[in-house]
């Protein structure tokens, strides 16, 4: 184990020579850190098995740089779903209706734009109104009138798929505008331009590999102020560098195909809020206390209601930012639209470590168990693998993922 | 004939990294009422899931043998198949079925045609019943029953697969002093018709009532065997043994002296959240700045829905009656409200109520206050490092660090646990819902003295308790409840077990 230096007054002197003991203080003890997070790291394991695997399977073209910039489009709203997903699980409730919901405000934002003609903006803004309102609708229900949210999303699932279907007369809508197209399909590029390639797609990369290098120093700097334990200086190094060099790779394959894909950014931007929501603020806190134990948050002075119901309405304000998306890709509204995108979120969600039980969980485990999938279907389509077996293939990885976690769990119990 | 039933040789068990019993040797005589007693984590329970299968043959080392003949358990089905049944603390009854259904689970009486008999099950379980002292129904739901009679109906189980040696761990931890002297007795019969019992209990002066000897464990290692037909044992003598040193005084000393009144109720009537009948009714008690005030009363007799109810009501509806905190009327509606006026309520049952048990120590002690580490809603990880390891150092938590789950720690650690949680709310009067339930010796005389240290910076401690000595040992006022009114108050120098229990049955009598 890492050793913990106890503080050795009340108030600990912050020694002004921190920054600097940033540069070697530490364990570089890898087995212990890799076994103490064993229960993420298995999940990122799995990830890079699973590049590797299909990048073999299909000779390098599932890392071409085309294709890396097809799995960004085409998966990013089962991510976003998942955030909202993975919240949700971790305050022990699950969410059946998000489907229906991305496909409800995906028809109205069509409705408004191809029907009546307003501008693009109208139809996102409509869009997100409406999915914030459904939420409410989820919120109310599950919070205040103490229905399990398996039933009322149940019913929601059914409620809002009927209601896509009134809103669109049950026909298609189709097409968008160009500048709503833009969502999904819009890349940012040439800005800075390059020689076949994009330099400004290189320097968001750069920016963000500094940002984590950044982030990542001045909380080990405050780590240490308050005498906590950390990882030695190399192996920060080391942790830095090959995140960053994944980051930057993935910039260049995009910066070689069509530039940086604009729901790359929204989705970034989501990430990184969820993540620190979760993780740093009270609320998120008080989800991980209620899914952990309902009784105990409640005698603690949590607000559990409050709390349930604007989980409720961030998963509608997401689902509707996934039907905004979903709607753009396809360029126009269907009745069957997002239909099953709830089970690929909850997968992603328990793939990423999420208990069923509730109370654990994290989003950028959500978002690798996303990944998981995305890679997966991206390269069994790749190989040509029919639809049959990779719903096979899926179900299986799911399967295998939770008894994994479970059998870690239980090994984890057995140890005391 | 051989007088010993049970023999367990040189029992070594290790989980990885922990060594939870080291060469114990057990000798139990048939028909004897048999007491292991010993600290929380000393390694009694692992000894009992050893001789019961639970750890199965192979998984420790060292022998048993029973009836002079050496086993092999792999399982609970082995042991119970030779006639040794466990009945845990936790009770393993399935609330919707009824009795008759939960006594033979798993082992249902069929017909001829393979289905189940239910009228020979019924009349069976009526029989099984009538052994045990209860007077229930064998159709009622196990739901219906209270606590006490769960307990007699885990007994009758145990009957009905022919037990010749019962092991109960802790039967009387959740039964009043009436279902407990109860039990004491039903245990007393099981042994005149010659069934052997391992009894694990913390209550000494249950130990020795009733044992016959008593082995006592301490750090996975048996310690001793005392014969207690033979000697007069006391019970300072048997917590000597689970200690290792004679405890001066069970409870530490305290200069009382108390200062202003910090918390009053007047007239607080309390009605049951599903049922017409009121549970608290026209209740009036207060404390004061440095004092501590014990509430006595039988179980069921309203204590905890008392405390809940002062406490953001959390418990009941239709609460009415007025509320004050240094004389000034609140009316903390919500829990959120109660702590914001300095109340903190610490549970009786904190793996329920009290604690997030799969997170770590440092979540688990801000969860109250966390709002005291945020800013505009961000919470100050690193702050909450240091809170959490001030608390570990303060209160002496034995855990690895305050990363560790707090499920994993014994039953007096997480008790700490919870009393920082409230702590770090940094409240004024401090309501303690039996503060050492199921917790060893060792840490409860811990746990008292930070109660003392407490009220010697001048916080107002309510504690509520079912164990008369502790609330003698450490009160200076105590108020005695029955059937949710207050039948007496005395000045703790007045007082004594007897004319507490008198004044905690009185109402009763009387209502019928």
């Amino acid at each position: 184990m890492t050793s913990i230096k106890t503080p050795s007054t009340e108030r600990p002197t912050p020694p002004d020579s921190a920054p600097a003991a940033a540069l070697h203080t530490g364990t570089s003890d890898l087995r212990a850190l890799v076994l103490n997070n064993l229960r993420q790291s298995g999940i990122y394991v799995a990830l890079v098995v699973i590049v590797a695997l299909f990048a073999i399977l299909t000779d390098g073209v599932s890392l071409s740089p085309g294709n890396i910039t097809n799995i960004v489009l085409q998966y990013s709203y089962i991510l976003v779903l998942a955030i909202g997903m993975v919240i949700l699980i971790i305050g022990g409730h699950i969410d059946l209706s998000v489907g229906s919901v991305v496909a409800l405000t995906g028809a109205v934002s069509a409705v408004l734009v191809i029907q009546q003609g307003y501008p693009w903006w109208v139809g996102v803004l409509a869009a997100l109104v409406v999915g914030v309102a459904v939420g409410a609708w989820h919120g109310f229900w599950v919070a205040y009138a103490g229905i399990p949210a398996f039933i009322v999303t149940l019913a929601g699932m059914l409620l809002f798929r009927g209601l896509t279907l009134r809103v669109l007369d049950n026909i298609s809508l189709s097409p968008f505008p160009a500048e709503y197209q833009r969502v999904a399909a819009g890349f940012l590029n040439g800005l800075l331009g390059g020689q076949g390639f994009d330099a400004f797609t290189l320097l968001i990369g750069a920016v963000a590999v500094a940002g984590y290098a950044v982030s990542g120093f001045r909380t080990r700097v405050a780590r240490i102020r308050y005498q906590q334990p950390v990882e030695s200086f190399p192996l920060f190094v080391a942790r830095v560098v090959a995140v960053g060099a994944v980051i930057m790779y993935f910039a260049w394959q995009l910066a070689h195909a069509r530039g940086l894909p604009i729901v790359l950014i929204v989705l970034a931007v989501l990430v990184l809020v969820y993540g620190l929501l979760t993780r740093r603020t009270v609320f998120g806190r008080q989800v991980y206390a209620i899914g952990g134990n309902l009784s105990a948050a409640a005698l603690s002075g949590v607000k559990v209601r409050t709390v349930n119901f604007w989980m409720f309405v961030n998963m509608g304000f997401l689902a509707a930012v996934a039907g905004v998306i979903y709607s753009s890709r396809s360029n126009g509204a269907q009745p069957a639209a997002g239909n099953m995108f709830e089970l690929d979120a909850i997968a992603a969600a328990f793939i990423g470590g999420a208990a069923v039980t509730g109370g654990v969980g994290t989003v950028v485990g959500a978002m690798v168990g996303g990944l998981i999938m995305a890679v997966m279907s991206n390269g069994m389509q790749l190989m040509g693998v029919d639809q049959s077996t990779q719903s096979v293939v899926k179900g299986l990885v799911l399967l295998v993922a939770v008894a994994f976690d479970v059998y870690n769990k239980r090994r984890a119990a057995g140890t005391r | 004939m051989d007088d010993t039933i049970l023999e367990m040789r040189r029992i070594t068990k290790t989980f990885p990294g922990v060594t939870a019993l080291e060469d114990v040797t057990l000798s139990v005589r048939r028909g004897e009422i048999h007491a292991i007693c010993g600290e929380n984590g000393a390694g009694k329970s692992t000894l009992m899931k050893v001789l019961s299968g639970v750890h199965p043959a192979g998984s420790y080392d060292g022998a048993i043998l029973f009836d002079g003949k050496p086993m092999q358990f792999r399982g609970i089905r082995d042991s119970e198949a030779n006639g040794i049944v466990i009945i845990h603390q936790e009770l393993a009854l399935v609330p919707y079925l009824s009795i008759a259904e939960n006594i033979f689970l798993g082992n249902e009486r069929r017909g001829r045609s393979g289905l189940i008999d239910w009228n020979r099950a019924n009349a069976d379980a009526a029989e099984l019943l009538a052994s045990v002292g209860l007077h229930e129904n064998p159709v009622t739901p196990v739901i219906q029953l209270g606590v006490g009679k769960q307990q007699l109906v885990e007994i009758a189980k145990a009957l009905s697969k022919k037990v010749r040696l019962l092991i109960l761990d802790e039967p009387t931890a959740a039964l009043n002093d009436v279902d407990s002297a109860h039990l004491l007795d039903l245990l007393r019969q099981l042994k005149e018709q010659g069934i052997t019992c391992i009894m694990i209990s913390h209550k000494l002066n249950e130990i020795t009532a009733i044992a016959d000897s008593t082995t006592v464990i301490r750090d996975g290692r048996a310690v001793e065997t005392l014969d207690m037909r033979a000697e007069d044992v006391s019970q300072q003598r048997i917590i000597r043994g689970m200690v290792g040193r004679d405890l001066d005084s069970f409870y530490p000393d305290r200069v009382s002296s108390p200062g202003d009144e910090v918390l009053r109720i007047e007239d607080w009537s309390v009605r049951h959240p599903t049922q017409d009948r009121l549970v608290v009714e026209g209740v009036g008690l207060s404390v004061r700045a440095g004092e501590v005030v014990g509430i006595a009363g039988l179980m069921g007799a309203g204590r905890t829905e008392l405390a809940m109810s002062v406490f953001g009501r959390s418990y009941g509806r239709d609460i009415s009656g007025r509320l004050f905190v240094h004389g000034r009327e609140v009316k903390a509606r919500t829990v959120a409200e109660a702590i914001d006026n300095g109340i903190a309520y610490v549970t009786e049952d904190r793996k329920r109520f009290g604690l997030n048990l799969i997170d770590d120590v440092r979540r688990n002690v801000s969860a109250a206050a966390l709002a005291r580490l945020a800013r505009l809603g961000w919470v100050n990880g690193n702050e909450e490092i240091k809170v959490a390891e001030a608390s570990r150092r303060e209160m002496n938590i034995k855990a690895p660090s305050v990363m560790a789950v707090v499920g994993k720690l014994s039953g007096g650690n997480q008790q700490k646990v919870v009393l920082s949680k409230w702590l770090f709310t940094d409240p004024d009067v401090l309501i303690l819902d039996e503060p050492t339930r199921g917790i060893d010796v060792g840490a409860k005389y811990e746990i008292y003295t930070i109660i003392n240290r407490l009220v010697g910076e001048g916080k107002a401690v309510i504690i509520i308790s079912s164990e008369l000595p502790e609330l003698l040992g450490m009160c200076d006022r105590i108020y005695t409840l029955a059937v949710g009114r207050i039948t007496g108050e005395k000045p703790v120098g007045e007082a004594t077990q007897e004319s507490l229990m008198e004044l905690m049955t009185k109402d009763k009598e009387l209502v019928g």
